[in-house]
């Protein structure tokens, strides 16, 4: 039963992938493309749990811990730019 | 693992799933910016949560003991996400991205875009005014 869960769930993170990836191409926008960009490091943090899951392994925790705090940084990269035409004033 | 270890480990997963998926089509179909900012907030909080507590229980039945990952991912997640969705809204705001008709309250936003340069540009006037104001 849990591998077919996992099957399942697995698919329906890859759809919500697809979508924001088509939120990426066509946002109006580039605020909507950090955005899309943002909720893309999300999805992929649910799938990369959602594979340690399937092999039955905890080592991809600190890949998803990684990607979580690289995802923080650049977004509020993008928007400090954005902001202020620098980064780091 | 017994039938309902996995029966609670399948719903955290399929609720979460669900909450992601939803997130996700709401990022793609609502009309303005600032609709589509709240929609995969909720998708982080929830739908990355119940996922990640279905992978902290399951990984608690294959290792018998609760590691401090999972709890370390959900902590950064739930800090980090209103701050991103804050200064996306901030970025918005003041790159002037359109808002829907029949937003409320229009008139306020002209008003909270100009108090930034104000107070970083002229400080000379703003001594001048803590002068002749606040004295009283």
């Amino acid at each position: 039963m849990l591998e077919m869960t996992v099957m399942i769930v697995g698919v329906m993170l890859c759809i919500a992938l697809v979508l924001n990836l088509w939120r990426l191409i066509i946002g109006p926008d580039i605020v909507d493309r950090i955005l899309a960009l943002d909720t893309m490091y999300i999805n992929s943090i649910a799938l990369i749990l959602l594979y340690g899951i399937y092999n039955q392994t905890p080592l991809y925790f600190e890949a998803a811990l990684l990607i979580a705090m690289l995802g923080f940084v650049s977004s509020v990269a993008f928007g400090k730019y954005l902001l202020r035409g620098d980064i780091i004033e | 693992m017994s039938f309902y270890t996995e029966l609670l480990i399948s719903i955290l997963l399929l609720s979460g799933g669900v909450f992601v998926l939803v997130g996700s089509i709401g990022l793609l179909r609502l009309q303005d910016f600032y609709a589509r900012l709240h929609a995969p907030t909720k998708a982080t909080t929830l739908g990355l949560g119940g996922i990640l507590i279905g992978s902290m229980v399951y990984m608690y039945h294959l290792q018998g003991y609760v590691s401090i990952n999972e709890l370390l991912i959900t902590l950064f997640l739930v800090i980090t996400a209103p701050v991103t969705a804050h200064i996306l809204a901030k970025v918005a705001m003041h790159h002037r991205v359109k808002l829907i008709e029949r937003t409320s309250n229009q008139d306020i936003v002209e008003i909270a875009r100009k108090q930034l340069p104000v107070k970083v540009s002229n400080s000379s006037q703003k001594s001048h005014l803590k002068g002749t104001d606040h004295e009283v």
